[in-house]
């Protein structure tokens, strides 16, 4: 399972980024496939990408739906939505651990042989916080005279796009590299000290950051493919904790299997020695009271 | 009804998307991701 999950995320990385005669044709793609969102955080600025980033098109409509209104366009970004939606309702955060690119060179970071930090628990809120101020109300609310808005999670956070945009782009574009400032020296610092953090902890921009993780997780407990736990099979061995990327504490009770924070990598199933964890995959649900306790509902 | 939970909130979102398709988002998406962001690079 674990080696057919990496080829997953090389496939889907090459996929993602698959225009490579770029410093030779246009700077970027601009064929048909960028109408598709790719599941993943891949920056479409990046000159080897094939597809539109769900994240940077959401904001892109948010900050555009002002002017968009007052010319008769209702766009609020329901093709993105829909989009992501329609892959969360059925897989949960699943991309997330088998698709998407970033979530490939953390997992390439952490494996680097430095001192390790153990994430801090109530940083996990910080995704929300990043897909409400920073994709949703700031694109939104703060605009110009004209009612344009701008991607502030692309501007100033994402450390996708200064790595797969912005140092490229800077290496073929001598006019691009004169136009870099401050806010340029500002996002490269960002993303150096979140690489940083990544050869510390697990996954932390998944953890902490991450917005389209946070949409994802939103689905893990009504998706069609669910995880389950069988407490009577657990020897409280604790591999699943120690080979869960994003310390999902299930086995004592302290985390739900399928909270919004597990990436579905399933290593915990594949791991687990007493086959405490089993899957489960359908549009409808058979034992309803396992996956909805009445104490929860 | 919580039993069709999932396929209800698959199909949602296959009307969610199919509305974006109907109201001509695609062509928007399209013509954001063809272009250098400038925000995303860090010049502008």
């Amino acid at each position: 399972m674990e080696r057919l999950r990496r080829k997953s995320q090389y496939i889907f990385a090459l996929l993602a980024n698959a225009y490579w005669v770029f410093p030779w044709k246009s700077p970027i793609y601009q064929g048909p496939l960028k109408k598709i969102c790719f599941p993943g955080l891949n920056c479409h600025s990046c000159p080897a990408a094939t597809m539109s980033c769900p994240i940077g098109a959401f904001q892109n409509l948010l900050a555009t739906l002002r002017p968009g209104l007052q010319m008769g366009q209702l766009h609020i970004g329901a093709y993105v939505l829909g989009s992501l939606g329609l892959i969360g309702s059925v897989a949960g955060r699943m991309p997330c651990g088998w698709i998407c690119p970033f979530g490939l060179l953390q997992k390439w970071l952490f494996l680097l042989p430095v001192p390790k930090l153990s994430f801090w628990r109530p940083l996990g809120r910080g995704p929300y916080l990043f897909l409400i101020v920073f994709v949703v109300l700031l694109p939104l609310l703060v605009v110009d005279p004209l009612g344009y808005g701008s991607t502030w999670f692309c501007k100033y956070v994402c450390p996708a796009g200064t790595l797969e945009a912005g140092i490229p782009l800077l290496c073929l574009d001598q006019g691009l590299r004169r136009a870099a400032g401050w806010l340029f020296a500002y996002k490269f610092i960002v993303l150096i000290l979140l690489l940083i953090w990544c050869t510390l902890t697990s996954r932390p921009f998944c953890r902490a950051i991450c917005p389209l993780g946070a949409i994802y997780g939103l689905f893990n407990r009504v998706s069609w493919l669910q995880l389950r736990f069988h407490p009577d099979r657990c020897v409280q061995c604790e591999a699943c904790l120690a080979a869960c990327p994003t310390d999902v504490s299930f086995y004592n009770g302290l985390d739900d299997l399928n909270s919004a924070t597990c990436i579905r990598c399933l290593r915990c199933y594949t791991i687990c020695p007493s086959n405490a964890v089993s899957l489960e995959f359908g549009p409808v649900r058979e034992d309803v009271e396992q996956f909805y306790p009445k104490a929860n509902c | 009804m919580k039993r069709f939970l999932p396929l209800l909130t698959t199909i949602a979102f296959i009307a969610l998307l199919a509305l974006g398709i109907w109201s001509g988002e695609v062509p928007v998406v399209w013509h954001k991701a063809i272009t250098v962001c400038l925000s995303c690079i860090g010049i502008g």
